[in-house]
């Protein structure tokens, strides 16, 4: 019954999106093709991925003269469908790059066809996978362990000396954990608790008690979404002073509607985009940053409030870029032009997107630095850079 | 473990202990009458919950529209089968009782999602909004196979539970809510012991509920009808009980504990479309505690599920619902030790 009311939102929403894309598809020469979730659990995330795309294609709708379509497909946050997804883009619409999606086990499986098919891929999600083994794929995303380190950097100059950590007990809450642990020993911060708890859990009184008990100057959290505000509001009723330490997970409305006051003043690290109006004349990303905004409220009729969106966008960036140049060596739609593609996207130097500033090697999934990531606040219910 | 920690613990427990016993006390209600696991109780809970959340937003509740669409449902299935058995003159009283009665609660609903109308009174509407719900789905869903066995009867509820938690996503999206607490009130015990007049609440709220639950199985008709259909429906039907109704009045009061039970944990925790999935699990645990039968029992191993709950969180957070969810095996182990062959008996009487 669920996954009937999920084939009708799904089919709406795809309609409503492939209609958007086939308007713009006329006389196409290169095709992009995105798989995302707009449907089940990643929802919330894949909602915002496909209308920064939309943002995208209006924001740079050709490349050297030629038009580029979009078609975009619902995974229904379920990796083999993206899976399909991908195969289904591959052989039937024959696109150029694939994109997607907003899962990581979801992305990782429409790399996989991506590499049996020769297509190169532009991931959106932080994706795990062994570069020499996956040479057609890059990503936009930052590595949790970028934005952690400016965490880490962070406590180290607010003199914090031990942190607890209180995080999911799935695969994100041991991503950070382990980022944690590489980053704080050499700052000399010594982490003492490992505390998790389920996205489902009602409450974290015991684990923060614990916590609280071991007094750590601070305390990093690993949650996600709403579910991350839980140890932030069981802090605060147990009256814990120190700093409360976040990471982008959070970065979210809905987590701030939830956290309300008990998330006054936590840090947390983010793609500079969030904060593109408070960002310093001279940072690289705040024009583009500006630029996706306008647009995106232009094609949208809403303002932006989260990172996704902006991956989105910044994935469309290095994809426009790639093809510029690929484009001299082979006519889009032939194998040829896909290796030509994958090529020129790993030899992508300085392209300037709103997360970051985007260089990708072989050999690399990643392409940020440090310019990719800048500490907010949280004051009053607004990110407040923290420079 | 100091003194203070274990007494927080120990609060935190009654609190969620709280929650489990009125769940339970529902959940024992309805299979006592009617034999279904009625796996839908804690969604019910989270649309109180969410219907809440969506009243403090300003947002007319979406829930309306789907209790209207179950009235509807309800009163054509009903409208059908009185058709079938050629008694239209009872269509009117049908359209009273599954059209009218369940539009109320909507209609209130619908008024109190405009500005400027004090909290209590989107509490009361949030409550009243879901009663309808599980005495519509019953309706629907359940009294067509009211005879059927318990494991069909089973799969149903389960299947039902997934319905709901669809609309829920649809309804309210997948990320959660949380709304203003209902006291802000703090109370001070000893040295710097404090325990937050929410928590008091609750777990008043659940002395209260029970209490008035004893009274009435104790002195009232309905009550006794109640008792006597969970003992023996067909000797209760031969004494002139209506299973039917006697049916419709356990989810009535159900589905009136889940949304109290909603409102009550909406400001303490964060709700999701998909949260009363695990609170109804708590609490069946409570109720196999009680055997499906035993309202004291029940409450019992409400408090103990609590409890545990709240202990096993604090020694191991990452096997906190492991730990909770063990405590099922010693006590099916001996249940069945205990009560294998009367079931067997009462399933010979009932067919």
């Amino acid at each position: 019954m669920k996954s009937l009311m999920q084939t009708l939102t799904r089919g709406a929403l795809a309609a409503a999106l492939t209609a958007c894309g086939v308007a713009s598809a006329f006389a196409a020469d290169l095709k992009v093709g995105l798989s995302v979730s707009l449907s089940g659990p990643n929802s919330s995330l894949g909602v915002p991925y496909a209308k920064g795309m939309q943002a995208a294609l209006a924001y740079k709708p050709e490349v050297n003269g030629r038009k580029v379509q979009l078609i975009v497909l619902d995974d229904g946050s379920d990796p083999t469908t993206a899976g399909r997804n991908a195969r289904k883009l591959i052989e039937e619409d024959k696109v150029d790059v694939l994109m997607g999606t907003s899962g990581v086990p979801a992305a990782i499986a429409m790399a996989q066809v991506g590499k049996e098919a020769k297509v190169p891929m532009i991931g959106l999600t932080p994706i795990l996978l062994d570069p020499a083994e996956n040479p057609w794929v890059v990503t936009v995303a930052q590595p949790t362990q970028l934005m952690i380190d400016a965490v880490v950097e962070r406590m180290k100059r607010n003199n914090v000396k031990t942190v607890g950590y209180i995080g999911f007990t799935d695969a994100w809450g041991d991503l950070v954990y382990n980022a944690l642990m590489k980053a704080a020993p050499e700052a000399g911060i010594k982490v003492v608790s490992n505390e998790r708890y389920a996205r489902a859990d009602a409450s974290v009184t015991g684990q923060v008690l614990k916590i609280v008990a071991l007094r750590p100057d601070a305390v990093m959290t690993g949650g996600a979404g709403t579910p991350g505000a839980l140890p932030f509001l069981a802090l605060q009723e147990r009256g814990y002073k120190g700093g409360v330490y976040g990471q982008h997970g959070l970065i979210n409305p809905d987590f701030v509607r939830v956290v309300g006051a008990a998330g006054q003043n936590a840090l947390m690290p983010t793609g500079p985009v969030i904060v593109a109006e408070q960002l310093p004349d001279s940072h690289p990303t705040k024009k583009i940053a500006t630029d996706f905004r306008a647009v995106f409220q232009k094609v949208n009729n809403a303002p932006t409030s989260d990172a996704f969106s902006a991956y989105s966008f910044d994935g469309w960036l290095v994809f426009a870029d790639a093809a510029s140049r690929a484009m001299k060596k082979a006519e889009p739609g032939t194998a040829e032009f896909r290796v030509a593609l994958r090529d020129a996207i790993f030899s992508t130097r300085e392209v300037v997107g709103t997360h970051g500033v985007y260089t990708f090697k072989p050999g690399s999934l990643y392409g940020v630095d440090e310019r990719a990531r800048v500490i907010v606040k949280l004051d009053n219910g607004q990110w407040k850079l923290a420079p | 473990m100091t003194w203070d920690v274990a007494l927080i613990l120990v609060t935190d427990g009654l609190a969620n202990g709280a929650v489990y016993l009125l769940a339970g006390l529902g959940l024992v209600l309805i299979f006592s009458v009617t034999r279904v696991v009625f796996v839908p109780f804690g969604d019910i809970a989270a649309f109180a919950a969410l219907s809440l959340a969506a009243f403090e937003t300003g947002r007319v509740p979406p829930t309306i529209g789907m209790v209207a669409v179950l009235a509807a449902l309800a009163l054509a299935t009903e409208i059908g089968s009185l058709l079938r058995r050629r008694e239209a003159q009872r269509i009117p009283k049908a359209v009273l009782m599954w059209g009218v009665l369940p539009a109320i609660p909507c209609l209130l609903a619908w008024l109190a999602a405009r500005p400027g109308v004090p909290v209590a009174v989107h509490i009361a509407v949030a409550v009243l909004l879901v009663v309808p719900i599980a005495p519509l789905l019953a309706r629907v869903v359940f009294q067509p196979i009211a005879d059927a066995s318990v494991l069909v009867l089973l799969i149903v509820s389960l299947a039902l539970h997934f319905l709901l938690s669809g609309l829920g996503l649809l309804f309210f999206g997948p990320e959660g809510s949380r709304t203003t607490p209902l006291t802000s009130a703090v109370f001070t015990l000893g040295d710097g012991f404090t325990v937050s007049g929410q928590v008091v609440l609750m777990v008043g709220a659940a002395i209260v509920l029970s209490g008035l639950f004893f009274l009435v199985f104790e002195r009232t008709v309905a009550g006794k009808a109640l008792r006597a259909t969970a003992v023996n429906r067909v000797g209760a039907r031969l004494v002139g009980i209506r299973p039917v109704r006697t049916a419709l009045l356990a989810y009535g009061c159900a589905s009136l504990l889940a949304g109290l039970i909603g409102v009550l944990i909406a400001p303490v925790t964060t709700m999701y479309y998909d949260s009363g999935f695990i609170i109804g699990l708590k609490a069946f645990v409570a109720a196999i505690i009680g055997g499906l039968v035993s309202y004291p029992m029940t409450a019992v191993g409400a408090l103990a599920v609590g409890v545990v709950e709240s202990f096993a969180s604090f020694w191991s957070g990452a096997l906190k619902d492991v730990i909770v969810f063990s405590l099922l095996i010693p006590v099916l182990m001996l249940r069945s030790f205990m009560a294998a062959h009367s079931e067997e008996e009462e399933e010979e009487v009932e067919q």
